[in-house]
């Protein structure tokens, strides 16, 4: 496929609160709304900017394991939970590890592409707080090969992003790698503080940096990463509708408030073998690369970049994975600015994973979400300018270690 | 005998009270530890839970369950690698659970005192009673032929009183926790002129495995912590005892442990802790401490009264405060006991009228809270003992003498050997009873 062959929009976006630890509304110890909240909030704030249930055709949700954080499955179920208008339509779950709420996104775009849908609802959502951090991640171990649990780490995920960290400081120097993981994070609180639905809307540390540059701590975390370094434990949905221009039409909605789905990138990496260099995305790099070669366009004309930071150091390696600086060099880029809020292109405007936070099914949506919002100009005060040579947006979100990619390319429209 | 032979056979005596539980706590794990390195394998580790009420023993085994599950939770990046050949053990829950069952397996509750006939190392952490100590200590001693090492959690007793009564031939070593033993980082460390070196050495590396402070302390009644705590608390006492010529006894106990919370920047009111570690007990020390103190009297005509009438403060079995000189509700002060009425009389009736005796406060006050983990504290304290100096309020005047007096106490147990430093002092007033700066300091001069 060289270009899509049906128009493709995206519309009617909406983010819940991603609710966690930094947020002033959470208290473990106190009973909490359940998934089905979560799904509720984000299905029906979409289905009123939609004109209702009755225009809907099929329904896609992404989740990656509620199995076991909820103990709930086959949770395409609250579809019609959320309305009754969706009773005996067409529903789906789809499951991709962190890289599970794009997968969503794809799904709803094959089925536009595949003419049984005009109009898909598209969601994500995750609701993580129900068990210790220590406990939930034997659960999010789940996104790697099972047969390497055992000799991982305790903290699995944060243990393989950290033994990245430590190829790439060996590489290409710690000092300065540091240096630009503590920018990275400034960038995404910062970021955050100008979303009121992200996790660290409310933080108000004032030195971040130096939180940024703390010294890790094996003995009670991972080797090479601190906390500040990490995504935090996030409960959340999020919502969009991808639509035809026929079913652009059925929603009643403008062009100005949509934005153009040019292309998409999918690849799958052997989840059993180990990276061939601890120091680059390479799955990324393929999606990255089938997604702007379908979009006919260079790097260079994309205005913002919502990219998968579960870590900081994945932040950088994305980067450099999508060609904005060559392999050892996005340290440099992001020292420089170029990736902050007026930088040469900003990524993840709203915190990203380490911002805004990383409900795990819902981040590719969310990321969608987000670019959609700065191509519609709705971001409110985390509103970036969109240069009129640079219409282009690009989200990238990642399951696993750098295994299950989806890369996607937006135009802002008129 | 190493050290972990010494430990493969072990009694906490009083192991269900408060501190016994603690002890037994982190006994058990630093005893489980050690089972699980690999040059320990085949080996038995026996830790005898000694307590007279079965009841209180069933309590002890769940609360021990759910305070090592939160060990084993804090440490899980090193028990990965402990239960690393457990091939069967996958997920962070199972080598946790595993572990919470490695370390129950250890401990035998038990209400006989025979069982610590064959132990090596006895702790103990009866009441704070010598008779008994003494007395329990001569029976084991007469009956356990492996000539045990006693380490006591007396907080007052002196130890060569314990060793020449239970005819230890110094086998016994003060190590004194505070409360609760699993927080606390202070461990005071009091020998006798009589205690073997072996003794020492043996609890310098239990209270290093422990990741502990140790300060010692001479071996004199009340040691460091209750000798500044002690003196301190009859201060308060005293100095509210003097307010009450000008007004009622509850406005100057609110008065009192204002300016010792607030004003000296305290992580609690001087009242408040002798609520926290109770009426009786701090009684009961003072009985202890005073026949061995020429120069003073430690006796508090007050404490007698309050225990004569009931109020005895203390905690509750789940760590909630009972009710002494003040009322809790949420473990916050609500209201203070008026004797003569024998009833709690609410502070918000008074808590205006003191506050506006006492003067304003100085401008650069912070709470406790702000301070104790600030690095930039040595600054804030200068500046605000600066700000304090120069203020003639009430308020002002009796923090300053509250602090000077404080200082001095903490003076005189350097000359009076008690402690053998300034800054030891500071280390237990620090640690072990959380203040955010030491007593002995220049910061009034």
């Amino acid at each position: 496929m060289r270009t899509l062959r049906r128009k493709i929009y995206m519309i009617a976006g909406y983010n819940t609160i991603s609710m966690g630890s930094g947020r002033k509304e959470f208290n473990p110890k106190k009973e909490r709304p359940g998934i089905e909240e979560y799904v509720k909030e984000a299905g029906q704030a979409v289905l009123k900017q939609i004109g209702g249930a009755a225009n809907v055709d099929e329904c896609v949700i992404g989740n990656f394991i509620a199995a076991r954080f909820n103990r709930q499955a086959n949770i395409e179920g609250f579809f019609p939970y959320i309305d009754e208008g969706l009773k005996f339509k067409p529903c789906i779950r789809v499951e991709g590890a962190c890289g599970t709420g794009a997968l969503a996104l794809a799904t709803g775009i094959r089925s536009i592409l595949a003419e049984t849908a005009e109009v898909v609802l598209v969601l994500g959502v995750e609701v993580q707080n129900t068990v210790k951090a220590i406990y939930g991640a034997d659960i999010l171990a789940a996104a790697g090969w099972a047969k390497e649990r055992k000799d991982g780490h305790a903290y699995f995920f944060p243990g393989k992003f950290s033994d990245r960290a430590g190829a790439y400081y060996e590489k290409f120097g710690k000092e300065k790698t540091r240096k630009a993981m503590a920018k990275w994070y400034v960038n995404a609180i910062e970021n955050a503080r100008l979303c009121p639905t992200a996790q660290e809307f409310h933080n108000t540390t004032k030195d971040l940096n130096a939180q940024g540059m703390a010294e890790p701590n094996p003995r009670g975390f991972v080797d090479n990463l601190n906390v500040f370094d990490c995504s935090k434990v996030s409960d959340g949905a999020s919502g969009i509708a991808i639509v035809s221009e026929e079913g652009l039409k059925r929603c009643g909605i403008s062009t100005k408030d949509a934005v153009e789905v040019i292309s998409f990138g999918q690849s799958e990496y052997d989840i059993t073998k180990a990276p061939s260099d601890l120091t680059k995305l390479e799955t990324t790099a393929d999606a990255v690369k089938k997604a702007l070669s379908m979009a006919c366009i260079t790097k260079d004309q994309i205005a913002t970049v919502e990219c998968h930071d579960c870590f900081t150091i994945a932040g950088i390696m994305a980067i450099e994975a999508i060609g904005f600086a060559a392999h050892g060099e996005g340290t440099d880029f992001v020292l420089e600015g170029n990736t902050s809020r007026t930088g040469k292109v900003p990524f993840n405007t709203t915190g990203g994973l380490v911002g805004w936070g990383h409900p795990t099914g819902a981040t590719g949506v969310h990321q969608a979400v987000t670019i959609l919002e700065q191509l519609t100009g709705k971001a409110g005060n985390a509103q970036i300018e969109i240069p009129k040579d640079k219409p282009f947006g690009l989200s990238v979100n990642m399951g696993g270690d750098d295994k299950t990619l989806v890369a996607i390319v937006y135009k802002k429209l008129n | 005998m190493n050290y972990t032979e010494k430990l493969e056979n072990v009694t906490v005596l009083g192991a269900a009270g408060k501190m016994g539980s603690g002890i037994l706590l982190l006994t058990a794990i630093e005893m489980a530890d050690l089972s699980m390195k690999p040059e320990n394998k085949g080996k038995q580790f026996i830790l005898y839970a000694l307590d007279i009420s079965q009841t209180a023993l069933s309590g002890l085994m769940k609360y021990m369950q759910t305070q090592i599950l939160k060990a084993a939770e804090k440490k899980v990046v090193a028990l990965r690698k402990v239960y690393a050949e457990h091939r069967d053990l996958i997920d962070n829950s199972e080598i946790i659970n595993q572990y919470v069952m490695d370390v129950m397996s250890i401990i035998r509750p038990v209400t006989t005192i025979e069982s610590a006939y064959e132990s090596n190392i006895i702790f103990e952490a009866a009441s704070e009673n010598p008779e008994l100590k003494i007395k329990m200590f001569s029976q084991i001693n007469q009956n356990n032929k492996n000539k045990p090492w006693f380490l006591t959690n007396t907080s007052s007793i002196p130890i060569a009183h314990l060793d020449k009564e239970a005819k230890l031939e110094g086998r016994i070593l003060g190590v004194h926790f505070y409360n609760p033993p699993a927080v606390q980082k202070l461990v005071e460390v009091i020998k006798s002129d009589n205690t073997k070196p072996e003794i020492v050495e043996f609890a310098k590396q239990f209270i290093k495995n422990l990741r502990k402070t140790e300060v010692p302390s001479y071996d004199f009644a009340g040691f460091i912590g209750n000798g500044h705590f002690m003196r301190d608390a009859l201060h308060g006492m005293s100095e509210a005892q003097k307010l009450t010529k000008e007004m009622s006894f509850i406005e100057a106990v609110y008065i009192i442990n204002k300016i010792t919370q607030d004003y000296l920047i305290r992580p609690m009111g001087i009242f408040q802790l002798i609520d926290y570690v109770g009426v009786d007990v701090c009684q009961y020390i003072m009985k202890v401490m005073n026949p061995y103190v020429k120069d003073e009297e430690i006796h508090s005509p007050l404490l007698d009264k309050f225990m004569e009438l009931g109020v005895r403060g203390g905690q509750n079995h789940d760590g909630s405060q009972k009710d002494g000189f003040l009322k809790y509700e949420k473990g916050k002060p609500v209201a203070i006991y008026d004797p003569d009425k024998k009833q709690y009389i609410a502070i918000t009736e008074y808590a205006a009228k003191c506050d506006a005796k006492l003067g304003d406060l100085p401008k650069s006050i912070l709470p406790w809270k702000a301070v104790v983990g600030n690095p930039n504290k040595e600054v804030i304290f200068r500046n605000y003992f600066k700000e304090l100096n120069s203020m003639k309020t009430l308020g002002a005047e009796l923090a300053k003498e509250y602090a000077k007096r404080s200082k001095n106490i903490g003076l005189k147990l350097v000359s009076d050997k008690v402690a053998y430093n300034e800054k030891d002092v500071n280390t237990v007033l620090l640690t072990g009873f959380f203040h955010a700066y030491g007593p002995i300091n220049d910061y009034l001069n």
